[in-house]
């Protein structure tokens, strides 16, 4: 099992949401952050004063896949994240040690 | 035409009785002839209603006005700071009308003569039944009383985010209850400034730019928000929390506006008062207009971007310019006063970042600087004054409220502090001395990202 973590621009959430479905992933975890990459930040006026936003909104998905699923949730997820400019996040894959369903006891993938 | 006026201005079975009812039973000729010669001049009573219904409708609609400062002071601090910039707001509005009834009405009108003050006392207001005048007593007390609170209002935006509340309220009743009154008086009370013939039809001098003389030196003693300026020298802006909120607080002070520059040609019950009243409300409109647009180009000329909060400057420093004379200029010149006075903003909103004065709402560009350009244009369009008058005017007024609101300023310093500690400041000023966060499910710890 693997996690799946990816920080992607705020607007294409659904579209990574909608491909990792077909793939028949059944859950996600969402979180709304901020941060830098090679697109470092920009800058804005207020009252005639430039200053500089270093940090810009994304978004944060993490997802837990079982191991044949990885590669297919990476290629789903870079596809439908991707608009080629500058800004469109990373993918990190990260082992997963141990899942469980909280509600049935359910461990590991059938946990997921 | 007077028909036309009386049928709009007055419900029809009031103006049958100002007209007379005889009137109805005699033949057509007679009937036209007496309602002629009784509508030339409105009676006595008719006048006073409407020059009192002029003040009790400008009133309430300047009293509104510090509905529409406490919204865009509201927009322009950080959200930590929100709650304590509305206590503030609500406060400094209650103060005002108390020390206005208490001291300040008297001391700025009664018994000036060409003086420098006026009586100190209560004001005691008339029973209806021996309401005698030009229009109700009350209704003239309420409309000073909050010209009076709007020169309080201005000061509260420019020490925002980093002044104690009690000090800021003493300060708010030495403003309202001596203070302005004092320099109120010097004009409007028929003082020296008057005799002489100085001219400042609703206040730009008397309202406006007291209140930006005693903010900017409650900002000079007071000092900076932190992190306002790097230890280079540089501006690190720390945007308001509510664009929104900032822009309906413009929008009701616009309107708020109305009450104040209208209200001040203080009679109705004339074709002649009426029609200067609709005309001030034009160039008021007109100057206000002219100072967001030309904001507008000046922002995107230089800046390359519309600064929003500017924008919202823009019409109030229009607004402010055309307050010393709406009723005397053309359009043309309106549009062109309150212009100017949007460009203003635009260069020292900057300018006073450069001097590091930090005015979190712009209120010493908008209320001072605009007070002073509007000041001194009356000559323009007003034949009876003059250009050296107005400004032996703006400079005493500005001198007195400097020193005395300096004097006064210090000593509260002294007596029991002025500014929040470090902690409360950064942690913001809502969770420490109010205790009431004005969005408290959205935690920010005091930090910004």
């Amino acid at each position: 099992m693997k996690i799946v973590m990816a920080i992607i621009k705020p607007f294409k959430l659904e579209e990574v949401r909608d491909a990792l479905t077909a793939l028949g992933v059944h859950g996600l975890t969402v979180t709304e952050v901020k941060g830098y990459g090679r697109q470092k930040g920009h800058t804005e006026i207020y009252r005639g004063a430039e200053y500089a936003v270093s940090f810009l909104p994304k978004i944060k998905i993490e997802v837990a896949v079982a191991a044949d699923q990885v590669a297919a949730a990476v290629d789903a997820i870079a596809q439908a994240a991707r608009t080629g400019q500058i800004g469109d996040g990373k993918i990190f894959v990260t082992p997963l040690e141990r899942a469980v369903r909280i509600r049935t006891g359910e461990t590991d993938s059938d946990a997921l | 035409m007077i028909h036309r006026f009386l049928a709009r201005a007055i419900p029809s079975a009031a103006s049958l009785v100002l007209l007379g009812g005889a009137a109805m039973a005699q033949a057509p000729e007679a009937a036209e002839a007496a309602a002629e010669a009784a509508a030339t001049v409105l009676p006595a009573d008719g006048q006073f209603i409407l020059n009192t219904l002029l003040f009790l409708i400008g009133g309430f609609l300047v009293m509104w006005m510090a509905a529409g400062f406490a919204m865009l002071e509201a927009g322009m601090v950080r959200s930590k700071n929100v709650s304590m910039q509305c206590l503030k707001n609500i406060s400094l509005y209650s103060i005002a009308g108390l020390m206005y009834y208490v001291l300040g009405y008297n001391l700025m009108y009664d018994g000036v003569d060409g003086g420098f003050f006026g009586s100190f006392g209560p004001i005691s207001i008339p029973d209806p039944s021996a309401d005698s005048g030009d229009y109700a007593a009350a209704s003239d007390w309420f409309f000073q009383m909050v010209f009076c609170a709007t020169t309080a209002s201005i000061v509260s935006g420019t020490i925002a985010e980093r002044m104690k509340l009690a000090p800021f309220l003493v300060f708010v009743a030495i403003l309202t209850g001596i203070l302005y009154p004092i320099t109120g008086s010097w004009q409007w009370g028929s003082g020296w400034l008057y005799e002489m013939g100085f001219s400042d039809f609703a206040g730009s001098t008397l309202v406006h730019s007291v209140g930006g003389w005693a903010a900017l030196t409650g900002a000079l003693i007071l000092g900076a928000r932190k992190d306002k300026y790097t230890a280079d020298g540089k501006v690190n802006p720390l945007p308001g929390s509510s664009m929104p909120l900032a822009t309906l607080g413009t929008f009701i002070l616009w309107l708020g506006w109305f009450g104040f520059n209208g209200g001040s040609q203080l009679a109705m019950g004339t074709i002649e008062d009426a029609s200067a009243v609709a005309r001030i409300f034009m160039n008021t409109n007109l100057a206000a207009a002219g100072g967001v647009v030309a904001s507008i180009i000046l922002c995107q000329v230089i800046y390359k971007k519309i600064d929003l909060t500017l924008a919202l400057n823009g019409a109030l420093a229009g607004l402010v310019a055309i307050t010393a004379e709406p009723l005397a200029p053309s359009p043309a010149l309106a549009i062109a006063i309150g212009a100017v006075g949007g460009a203003i903003v635009v260069f020292a909103v900057p300018m006073l970042d450069k001097l590091k004065i930090d005015d979190v709402v712009g209120a010493i560009p908008v209320h001072l600087l605009a007070g002073i350009w509007g000041t001194m244009v009356v000559p323009l369009s007003n034949d009876g004054t003059s250009f050296v008058t107005q400004f032996i005017g703006i400079v005493a007024i500005g001198a007195f409220t400097v020193v005395a609101s300096g004097v006064i300023w210090l000593v509260i310093k002294a007596i029991m502090g002025l500014r929040v500690s470090e902690e409360e400041e950064r942690l913001g000023l809502d969770k420490f001395e109010v205790g009431v966060e004005a969005y408290p499910e959205f935690a920010s710890g005091g930090g910004r990202i």
